[in-house]
């Protein structure tokens, strides 16, 4: 196999001691970010991001890939140590992982998810070796029309993330798509919604949108709130696990990456719908082996459900570098920071910047083991970052959402940008509005708009042309049954487990999914 | 005890910050004395403006040209535009260049920006770059008349495809070669399809979504050498070299009195004194007779197209005519 060579000049470029050390940096930072309450993986990449302009692309991927991955174990960490998933992928871990810490078993809880992460990962990564070449090339005979089935099939499954109410989700969804209509005209040139500002003429930063509304609107949210009682934090003890832990934890582990993988692979599999398979078939084995813990704290509950995260968060890579489609909050962050580094994911990157493809995947490998060496040692003092006082803690938020806004572009113009798009965060938590559907909304809406605005274009304005691949029709079909399918999963599904959350630090559109 | 821990908290949280601004690296400072200069880049690092940009910064400080360092900074947005009124509000700045081209010559229209390029102090031209026709392998279009052909049988007929937005080197020139074949370029531009660079282009040609494409040659060096497009035409006036490409006719070579060119070159803000102009415009021609420039040139496949001063400034005002004028004929202004 050639691309195991490929992959091995990969290698090759990453592994200097610099690059290491890049790496290292990334992955405390990331953990370090990501273990902040209510910041999912793809706030802690946005925020970081800035850090790595500047560094040539190799340094530059190994230090994203650090961050990445610490970004998100560390959103688990928060999940089972504060039950605050920082995304709605973490949601199923914070059950059981939560439950276990309380039961004075959090060490295991975040060992069994370290470990589980980087198995996860690293089978991901290694199939995303395999399999994302073999898409590329079928990838050029995928045309406007399919990438446009695609876009649908990827706003149906927003609906997923609409949280409780369905009105106040499509609100969210709606404010983030006249954001994204922001700007000149693709085909004609011509300004919309600019007001006659050239800077917005160039339509607004996803990067911009995704720290006001996440970071600052959370800042702002908890200063308002700030005379309500701290967090309870959970005691952590040292992290290591038994044997029965072990032997308890490797069924899950590979399981979750099984359920995990092809979900990220498609395009709009994501990662609630494995992590909740994983978690039920969990459930159901330690129920037929005659030790149900399930309730109490049971390790394949967290076991199970963070590997199926991790899988699918390296799925997600195939239709990114494949397709250069972004099917996540994160890895929507992630295509933004490929571009800034010069690479251009879609059907021509594994042919046309192989050395940097394999440099990146390598860079995963690496930035994957080094979490792992990283942060099992670490983890309890991860836990105490939790316990800074919050005006401290916001004003560091603060800090580094200014900091990436202004790095962006390097215009002060952004940081207007970013304070009036951090009130509608704030006043979107107030009346109780999903954030995330805005993000998706900003994101998804203008990659829509151009996928349609293509297909006409090319077809002359003939509507049939939406349906004239076989590859849109199959995804048509697969958005019916992506319709049905919810209808009847509410009704086998049991009832959403009763999840306590401190008001005011944790509350969140992503805490709001959990009540869902 | 927790307090004690709670600020161990705090000094990790400090020094990491140090560190993410230490990596991110601090800016150079000038100080007013120094010969060090700033070069501002319209676009992304790794797109034309800046292989530009940053080749002739090399060779002017490799060959210690202007006496200091360069800081070279990207300021992306809208097409150029937000970089060109960087360098409009630093009136007087005698530190500063700007690269720049024909693609900003098209967004300032697009981005309805009050001044046009020769506003500001024009220096010198610096490269010229050839567009090709390009179609798929099996495409039943085989020369450059096919394309005239179809196009006159039916403009609407034919998908094109290019690169860059309306006001784009890569839309421009299909609408002015359709002109100087008798076509109507509003019928061409109807179906002309904006594609976001040379990668997505790539792929719907080879993808045979579009029937030509309309972008810079060395972008599909890699495509032509397998056969997998083939170049119908290249703009220049003359033919360029490589496999696959030279046996691609000039426009002129095949009856189409038209030659068109992307081009890029430097300006500096406006409202510098004379002297500091002819200063800046020996530095460039310095760096310009340098065996590295030429090295530079050869590398990338730029042509070497080289003039100053009033010569360049005249040549602006023509290329902002000549893009107002096809604007204007797609009524896109």
């Amino acid at each position: 196999m050639d691309n195991l060579g490929l992959l091995a000049d990969g290698f090759g470029a990453v592994l200097t001691p610099e690059n290491l050390l890049y790496a290292a940096i990334g992955v405390l930072l990331g953990t370090f970010v990501g273990v902040l309450p209510g910041i999912g993986p793809a706030m802690a990449v946005a925020l970081l991001l800035p850090v790595t302009y500047g560094l040539d692309p190799i340094s530059a991927f190994i230090m994203f890939a650090g961050i990445y991955y610490g970004g998100m174990y560390g959103g688990s960490t928060t999940a089972i140590l504060l039950n605050t998933p920082g995304e709605s992928a973490s949601v199923m871990t914070a059950l059981e992982g939560n439950l276990m810490a309380r039961a004075g078993r959090a060490a295991q809880a975040l060992a069994t998810a370290a470990i589980g992460s980087f198995i996860a990962g690293t089978i991901g990564t290694i199939l995303v070796v395999f399999f994302a070449p073999a898409l590329a090339s079928v990838a050029v005979e995928i045309g406007a029309p399919s990438y446009f089935a695609l876009m649908v099939l990827a706003m149906v499954m927003v609906t997923s993330v609409l949280g409780g109410s369905w009105l106040r989700g499509f609100i969210a969804l709606f404010l983030g798509l006249t954001i994204g209509l922001v700007g000149l005209d693709i085909n004609t040139g011509q300004p919309r919604l600019s007001f006659d500002q050239p800077l917005l003429a160039d339509r607004i930063d996803v990067v911009v949108v995704a720290v006001a509304i996440f970071a600052l609107g959370e800042a702002l949210w908890v200063a308002a709130h700030l005379r309500r009682s701290p967090a309870h934090v959970i005691p952590v003890g040292r992290p290591w696990m038994s044997g029965a832990d072990l032997k308890r934890s490797w069924g899950p582990w590979l399981r979750g990456t099984a359920f995990g993988f092809p979900f990220g692979a498609l395009p709009a599999g994501g990662a609630e719908i494995p992590t909740f398979l994983s978690y039920v078939t969990e459930k159901r084995l330690a129920a037929r082996k005659g030790h149900d813990e399930f309730g109490r704290g049971a390790i394949e509950g967290v076991a199970g459900p963070e590997a199926a995260n991790n899988a699918s968060a390296a799925g997600t890579f195939v239709p990114l570098l494949a397709l250069g489609l972004p099917v996540t909050a994160t890895s929507a962050v992630m295509l933004a920071a490929l571009q800034g580094y010069g690479m251009e994911p879609g059907p021509g990157l594994m042919t046309d910047q192989p050395e940097l493809v394999w440099a990146l995947i390598a860079s995963l490998l690496v930035g994957n083991v080094l979490l792992l060496v990283l942060n099992l040692p670490l983890a309890p003092l991860w836990a105490k970052l939790l316990r800074l006082p919050r005006p401290q803690l916001y004003a560091g938020i603060l800090f580094f959402a200014t900091l990436g806004a202004f790095a962006t572009n390097l215009q002060a113009f952004d940081l207007f940008l970013l304070l009036l798009l951090g009130l509608l965060g704030l006043m979107m938590r107030r009346f109780a509005l999903p954030v995330l559907p805005l993000i998706l909304g900003v994101i998804l809406g203008p990659l829509m708009e151009y996928r349609l605005r293509e297909a006409m274009a090319i077809s002359g304005g003939e509507v049939s042309a939406l349906w004239s691949e076989p590859l849109a029709v199959v995804i048509y079909v697969i958005v019916a049954i992506a319709v049905v399918t919810p209808l009847v999963v509410r009704r086998v599904r049991p009832a959403p487990a009763a999840v306590a959350y401190d008001e005011g630090l944790d509350l969140t559109a992503d805490d709001e999914e959990k009540v869902r | 005890m927790l307090r004690h821990r709670t600020r161990r908290a705090a000094a990790a949280v400090t020094a990491l910050a140090a560190t993410v601004l230490l990596a991110s690296g601090c800016g150079v400072t000038r100080g007013p004395q120094s010969s060090n200069l700033t070069m501002l880049i319209p676009n992304s690092p790794g797109g034309g403006y800046d292989q530009t940009g940053r080749a002739a910064v090399a060779v002017m400080e490799n060959g210690d040209i202007t006496g200091g360092s360069f800081e070279v900074t990207n300021v992306i947005g809208a097409g150029g535009s937000v970089a060109m009124s960087r360098l409009m509000n630093a009136e007087g700045d005698e530190r500063t260049m700007m690269t720049a081209g024909l693609g900003v010559v098209g967004s300032l229209y697009s981005f309805a920006a009050p001044y046009k390029l020769h506003d500001a102090t024009p220096l010198a031209q610096l490269i010229e770059d050839q567009e090709g026709v390009l179609v798929p392998a099996d495409s039943p279009l085989k020369t450059i008349d096919d394309l005239v052909q179809a196009w006159r049988d039916d403009p609407s007929a034919i998908v094109v495809g290019g690169g860059s937005s309306p006001g784009g080197p890569d839309h421009l020139f299909p609408m002015q070669l359709a002109g100087a074949v008798g076509v109507d370029p509003r019928e061409v531009n109807d179906r002309y399809v904006v594609y976001d660079g040379g990668g997505p282009l790539t792929s719907a040609l080879l993808g045979n979504k579009i029937d030509v494409g309309f972008s810079g040659v060395g972008e599909f060096e890699g495509q032509l050498a397998s056969g997998e497009l083939r170049l119908l035409a290249v703009s220049g006036d003359e033919r360029l070299d490589g496999d696959g490409i030279s046996d691609a006719p000039t426009l002129t070579e095949a009856g189409i009195d038209l030659v068109f060119t992307n081009w890029r070159g430097v300006l500096a803000p406006p409202g510098i004194s004379d002297e500091r102009r002819d200063e800046l415009i020996g530095m460039l021609e310095e760096m310009h007779a340098t065996p590295e420039w030429q090295q530079a040139l050869e590398d990338n496949g730029w042509i070497d197209e080289f003039k100053t001063g009033d010569d360049f400034d005249t040549f602006l005002q023509e290329q902002d005519e000549r893009v107002a004028t096809t604007l204007e004929e797609l009524e896109l202004l």
